[in-house]
């Protein structure tokens, strides 16, 4: 049996004393005790920000790449490897502003991983700037007389595109958001938690701002329809759902079809490599019918 | 001696790339060394665009630019290229009548006999074949073989316009054309620098690409992609070159050997990832077709400008290795050699290419299968207790495994890290990383092949190129030794780091060759081996080099 111990990281924590992302770090450690995935059956990707220094703090695979680009490097991890659970953990600023193409790509590709975005509506490492889901009006360290241009509506975005599995949670919430990381990562397919994370220190809103205006999603939320669950996903002011949003069933378009049995097994090394004979096969096509004929005939002894 | 230049010329979408390629591959398939490539603008429809087939007895890889026959598909086309046809040679039109004309209304054949205009490519190869003195079989072999797949009512038909095509021109052959192509013994594979590329990734157990439209680099993906589940390759278009590059570099971490392929303005968004790949050491093989450049450039055209960016790419210090391969069956080579590479030190490793090499069809009599190589470097996980993904080690290269592959942790980041993949700040430890990354340097440098050595020994001048146009250096330069010159060739192919080379001789003068306008080669040489140039042959006005061009320009300056 896998133990909250077992994810136990040596690595110095970097982010500030109090920080909601604690609580997102504690809610992915029980989700996968939860899950009984043990630490080499992980991968953790990530990008640039606090959210993306999460992987330092989780003992498992990692790979932490560049800022925004944390969706292509999974998508590829989960095409090669589909016997090991790809989660993307990234940021407002990451996913949603430098890497925006990928977010929406990624809707159309449902690529077999979960995708964890810590979201506190405020640039965090760079001390202070707007970020792509910061309120209209807010000041920030930037934005002197307040942000002028609208917040992008992620969760709205992810399913009008008929991402299979969207959800909100709160890094407050910690039974909650726990019960959410673990129906995520047990999806097959693209699976999208937004988790709200307040930021005690750039925030545009303190902890109780949020927690006045969250509540879950009523038991009877049928996340199947489309239509309510866009309606409930732009629903942000005086009151803030959280839970799943919307799911389908549809399966991961892309998978590592090649790729399903372990490439690491000795028997199946041939296979990283296509034969001479295919090669050659394939090189035939770049000579005439009659001269491959010919060649054919000549490899069995005919001529 | 057989050294023939045809030029089939016309608008986009008239199909000179059908007619061309359909005689290309006759020649080829009658034991012809044929050497074919295009040159034509950006736009699906309209504009002046040729398709250059040259067919010879002697292998000659390049291109000639006099033409002994030209095809007109419109009278654009026919203004346009016509100062290239010799004073002998023969022009094959639609309309125009006189002495050395052979009148061939396609179209109305194509209407008439056929019913439709579009089977007015085929009458048009089928007269070719007839002016060139191909056997008419050798012609309808090759249709039946490019229509495969299509209806036998089809392949007929495309035969019959072949033949109405070919007996047309017949008749008005006699004592106009001279020419005779019969069949010869020999076989060739005819094959493109994209094609061949796209199979020496393939070889080197390439299982994954992801790349961004973009010519002149299209072709390798699209190649892949068709025939993706016989090589069990996974194809994925990007929805930009920066993500073509991370799931490259995503795959190549997770165990597989990648690759990705664009062009210029491409490759500029993929810089960030290529540093990405220096930092996290991640082998990834990028193919960088130039075309010219800056920006937009002429996007369907050729030029060697990005060489000194290729040697830059990324921010920081980091080693990596450019390739230029010089034709198609050096780039099948080539590239299996950057993978084996880039996986043994842990590097991005980027192929040249460009328009020129990218899309023309060469000869080539045989590829060296049998020196093909499965080459592996990942650690055995059983020896490794305290795994550290980024062991400082005295070569600079340290253990890889993959996620997933044991119960070792497989943790890389791209900021600075430890010996374990965690972000370090420890300023020391930052400095031995440096270090040890760029120790890769030194035993990579060893690998790297000297550069081509052709009649340099009795040389006075020595042309000094790199790249795809090795063959037109060639054969100027046995051009310039038959006029009484002593003149030879130093070829680069394998170009950063370069090899470990001493240039031979301090009398002799060395003139670069280069398609580009700052002699970016030029400024390599000279930081790297001090030397000095006496003279540069550039060429930067879209078009590949060839050999008149090189010795115009060392004639006449």
């Amino acid at each position: 049996m896998v133990e909250l111990d077992d994810y136990q990281s040596d690595a110095e924590n970097q982010w500030c004393p109090g920080c909601s992302n604690f609580g997102i770090l504690k809610a992915m450690k029980n989700a996968l005790v939860a899950l009984d995935k043990r630490p080499d059956e992980i991968c953790l990707v990530s990008g640039i920000g606090q959210a993306a220094k999460l992987p330092h703090y989780l003992r498992c695979n990692f790979f932490n790449g560049l800022h925004g680009r944390a969706l292509p490097i999974a998508t590829a991890i989960s095409v090669v490897s589909p016997h090991v659970t790809t989660i993307v953990v990234t940021g407002d600023g990451d996913c949603y502003g430098e890497g925006g193409n990928h977010f929406v790509h990624t809707f159309r590709r449902n690529p077999d991983l979960t995708l964890i975005v810590h979201n506190n509506q405020i640039y965090g490492l760079t001390k202070g700037q707007a970020s792509p889901t910061t309120d209209a009006g807010e000041k920030t360290r930037l934005q002197f007389e307040g942000v002028k241009i609208r917040p992008l509506q992620p969760l709205a975005l992810a399913i009008l595109h008929d991402c299979p599995f969207v959800a909100r949670g709160f890094a407050g919430d910690l039974k909650h958001l726990t019960e959410l990381f673990v129906a995520a990562i047990q999806f097959r397919g693209l699976s999208y938690v937004d988790v709200i994370q307040p930021c005690i220190t750039w925030g545009t809103h303190p902890i109780s701002w949020y927690r006045d205006r969250i509540y879950h999603l009523p038991p009877g939320y049928n996340p199947h329809d489309k239509d309510t669950a866009l309606k409930k996903a732009t629903e942000w002011g005086e009151r803030i759902p959280i839970g799943i949003f919307y799911r389908t069933e549809e399966p991961p378009h892309l998978f590592g079809e090649y790729f399903r049995a372990s490439i690491y097994d000795g028997a199946l090394t041939a296979l990283k490599y296509p034969s001479r004979r295919a090669i050659a096969e394939l090189l035939g096509q770049f000579k005439t019918a009659k001269q491959r004929g010919e060649l054919e005939r000549a490899g069995r002894g005919e001529v | 001696m057989i050294d023939l230049n045809i030029v089939v010329s016309g608008a986009a979408g008239q199909g000179i790339q059908t007619i061309g390629y359909v005689l290309a591959k006759t020649a080829s398939g009658a034991g012809y060394n044929v050497f074919a490539w295009q040159e034509y603008e950006s736009r699906v429809r309209g504009g002046c665009n040729s398709y250059r087939i040259r067919v010879s007895d002697i292998p000659a890889n390049s291109p000639l630019i006099q033409a002994d026959i030209l095809v007109a598909l419109n009278a654009e086309s026919k203004r346009k290229y016509r100062p290239l046809l010799k004073a002998e040679g023969v022009l094959i039109d639609e309309q125009e009548t006189g002495e050395r004309v052979i009148t061939v209304p396609f179209e109305q054949i194509a209407m008439e006999d056929f019913g439709k205009k579009l089977f007015a490519n085929t009458v048009a190869a089928g007269a070719l074949a007839a002016v060139l003195g191909l056997e008419l079989e050798a012609l309808t072999e090759v249709i039946a073989d490019e229509f495969a797949g299509k209806s036998d009512e089809i392949v007929d038909t495309n035969r019959a316009a072949a033949a109405a095509g070919y007996s047309r021109a017949k008749r008005s052959c006699e004592g106009v054309c001279a020419w005779t192509l019969p069949r010869r013994a020999q076989t060739h594979y005819l094959i493109t620098g994209n094609e061949a590329l796209a199979l020496g990734a393939a070889a080197a157990g390439c299982r994954f690409i992801a790349a961004y439209p973009m010519t002149p680099s299209t072709g390798i993906i699209t190649f892949l992609s068709k025939h993706k589940e016989r090589l069990q390759i996974f194809t994925e278009q990007a929805e930009d070159e920066i993500a073509a590059i991370n799931m490259a570099i995503g795959a190549s971490y997770a165990g597989v050997r990648a690759m990705t392929a664009t062009s210029g303005g491409g490759f500029s968004l993929m810089t960030e990832g290529i540093s990405l790949a220096g930092m996290t050491e991640t082998p990834v093989v990028i193919v960088l077709g130039q075309r010219p450049a800056p920006a937009t450039g002429l996007p369907t055209r050729t030029e060697q400008a990005d060489l000194l960016f290729a040697v830059n790419a990324g921010h920081g210090e980091f080693p990596r290795l450019v390739f230029a391969p010089a034709d198609p069956k050096d780039a099948f080579h080539k590239i299996t050699r950057a993978f084996n590479l880039a996986e043994k030190y842990q590097i991005p490793a980027i192929v040249l290419s460009d328009q020129f090499l990218a899309d023309s069809n060469s000869t080539v009599a045989d590829f060296e299968l049998e020196t093909l190589r499965h080459e592996t470097y990942t650690a055995a996980t059983a020896e490794m207790v305290d795994y550290r993904r980024y062991l400082l080690t005295e070569t600079g290269i340290s253990p890889r495994l993959f996620p997933g592959q044991s119960q070792q942790l497989v943790c890389c980041d791209s900021d600075e890290h430890d010996e374990y993949g965690h972000i370090t700040e420890d300023l020391t430890l930052r400095k031995r990383m440096v270090e040890k990354r760029l120790r890769k340097l030194e035993g990579l440098r060893d690998e790297i092949q000297p550069p081509e050595d052709y009649r340099v020994r009795e040389a006075e001048d020595v042309l000094v190129s790199w790249g795809s146009s090795r063959n037109a250096v060639l054969e100027a330069v046995d051009r310039l030794n038959e006029q009484g010159n002593a003149v030879g060739m130093l070829h680069f192919t394998e170009l950063w780091p370069l090899p470990r080379f001493t240039f031979p001789d301090e009398q002799q003068q060395y003139h670069l060759v280069e398609s580009n306008a700052t002699a970016q080669f030029g400024r390599m040489l000279r930081s790297e081996y001090g030397l000095s140039v006496t003279s540069k042959i550039a060429r930067y006005d879209g078009l590949p080099l060839d050999y008149e061009y090189i010795m115009e320009v060392w004639q006449h300056g």
